[in-house]
């Protein structure tokens, strides 16, 4: 990383923490962003000449409340009246504890369930990740004037609605941290599933999602989900560049070449999800134990040696706090591994609801396969070839067909 | 301190009617629970009433009034409160006190202050 990178680092990271305080001092999350995007230009332009100030968040603190006082004046100008008496000039630098509470204000006001959860993405991209509004459109393949308006339109529900800028009361916490901990994987997601070629910023999402992950877990480090989403993350990224071949063509987690792992993200993973367990009181988080199947992956020499108990064993914890038909359908699977296709295939056919889902019809279509029974293994690949499947996927299952026919003449 | 309206959308009956007793109850419970923030409200005839108004050709043209709008959904505009609180998290705890919300749905919308 190149002295540039390093600054443009601080700058973002700092920007931050001071547009959280400003927020607060504010009032308006439109207001601070100018301000502090316009204080990180300024930074930009002026650090690598003047050199690096002693406490560069108080010097971009001042920079940005200087902006945003102009912007209130020329506002309340453009208005016709009298500027109120702005008393937000306090150049003394915040403690420590109050740029974290207003970092958790920042947090759960991004993610407030009244946002509609594309909004809540996009702000927490824009204002927690500090990246461009050009950046989060490329990142979310939006075309960037929708990007604007639908951040446009977050922020001013969050105006006119009064969405609250508070850290929710204890009683409330669990729901609305379960709240932002799915905005964060959304990010994730999003990132993971973007594949080998995409946009660098599409495929960068995976880093960013990590990143606000990680904060969270600095605001929080006693929160089960918060470790819990952060271990999850990492173990996942871990097998990302294993996950297709040279060609672009998806493995399995089978066929994947496990030395290449990043052996160093499954060690924090594992000891997050250790701390994570250790903090669960009674309720499991569904985070937590979906970072704890992840780890018995993780932590397998082989796909033929993972220890398949202990999967079924945490899918039946992740089934008493999320009950879905996808959930039973993975655990199908991991039973399937442990005891057999024919005990797989029998849960796999009790699940209901899954017929419009393609991975119903491959899973059974494998375990027919597996059980020799051709004709209804065919039928069951047309089915989930015929229910919409990305196209690295139709091949694979194309391959699997094949080989079907093979294994006959054999 | 914002103003919501809260919309209340619920099946589109006649709440004057005897058989609407227990309903009004626990709406009468409502409105001395939230009487601090309840700055005003009150429930609709249903949809069968409504007449709408129109103006053809804008201000000064001609009246046009049509029965209804009969609701197609299941579920009907059938009474409002104006609710004075704190923040849209106070506004929401509020709203899902509300009978309506039990049933149907209270849409809550902040009023703009000129």
């Amino acid at each position: 990383m190149g002295a540039g990178d390093a600054l443009a680092r601080l700058v973002r990271e700092e920007g931050t923490r001071v547009l959280a305080t400003l927020v607060r001092v504010t009032g308006s999350v439109d207001l601070a962003e100018d301000a502090v995007q316009d204080a990180a230009v300024r930074a930009l332009e002026t650090w690598p000449r003047d050199g690096l100030p002693d406490n560069p968040r108080a010097w971009l603190f001042v920079a940005a409340k200087r902006r945003a006082i102009d912007l209130i004046r020329r506002e309340a100008r453009r208005a016709g009246k009298e500027a109120e008496a702005v008393s937000l000039i306090d150049p003394a630098p915040e403690p420590p504890e109050v740029v974290r509470d207003d970092l958790l204000r920042l947090v759960f006001t991004c993610c407030h369930p009244a946002l509609a959860l594309e909004a809540q993405v996009a702000l927490a991209l824009r204002t927690l990740g500090g990246l461009s509004t050009a950046e989060v459109a490329r990142g979310l393949l939006v075309p960037e004037a929708t990007m604007a308006k639908r951040l446009t339109r977050a922020k001013q529900k969050i105006t006119q609605a009064a969405i609250p800028y508070r850290v929710p009361a204890a009683q409330e916490l669990p729901d609305r941290l379960a709240g932002v901990a799915a905005t964060v994987y959304l990010i994730f997601n999003e990132g993971y599933a973007a594949g080998a070629g995409a946009d660098l910023v599409r495929t960068g999402l995976t880093s960013e999602a990590i990143r606000l992950a990680r904060l969270l877990a600095e605001l929080m480090p006693d929160e089960p989900t918060v470790l819990g989403l952060l271990a999850l993350l990492l173990l996942h990224d871990a097998r990302r560049t294993t996950r297709v071949d040279d060609a672009g063509e998806p493995l399995l987690l089978a066929e994947q070449d496990r030395t290449r792992w990043d052996a160093e993200a499954i060690k924090e993973g594992v000891e997050m999800v250790g701390a994570a367990l250790r903090r669960t009181p009674d309720r499991p988080d569904g985070y937590v134990v979906q970072a704890a199947i992840a780890t018995c992956h993780a932590l397998a020499p082989s796909y033929a040696q993972t220890n398949w108990d202990a999967v079924v064993s945490w899918y039946d914890v992740l089934l008493t706090v999320q009950d879905t038909p996808v959930i039973r359908l993975n655990r199908a699977v991991a039973v399937a591994e442990r005891d057999g296709p024919a005990a797989g295939l029998a849960l796999v056919d009790a699940i209901g609801g899954l017929e419009g889902y393609p991975w119903w019809h491959a899973t059974r279509a494998e375990l027919l396969h597996r059980l020799d029974r051709a004709g209804p293994a065919r039928e069951a690949y047309e089915r989930a070839l015929a229910s919409g499947m990305s196209d690295p996927q139709i091949r694979h299952l194309r391959r699997r067909m094949a080989a079907l026919d093979i294994d006959l003449l054999e | 301190m914002p103003t919501y309206l809260a919309l209340l959308y619920t099946a589109d009956v006649d709440w004057s009617r005897p058989e609407f007793a227990q309903e009004t109850k626990e709406y009468v419970e409502f409105g001395e629970a939230a009487a601090a923030v309840i700055k005003g409200g009150h429930a609709l005839y249903p949809t069968a009433t409504a007449t709408t108004v129109r103006v053809n050709g804008g201000k000064g043209g001609d009246v046009v009034t049509s029965d209804g709008p009969y609701a197609e959904t299941k579920e009907a505009l059938t009474g409002y409160y104006l609710l004075e609180c704190a923040d849209l998290d106070e506004a929401v705890a509020v709203a899902a006190k509300i009978p309506a919300a039990w049933s149907g749905t209270v849409e809550v919308r902040p009023i703009i202050k000129f």
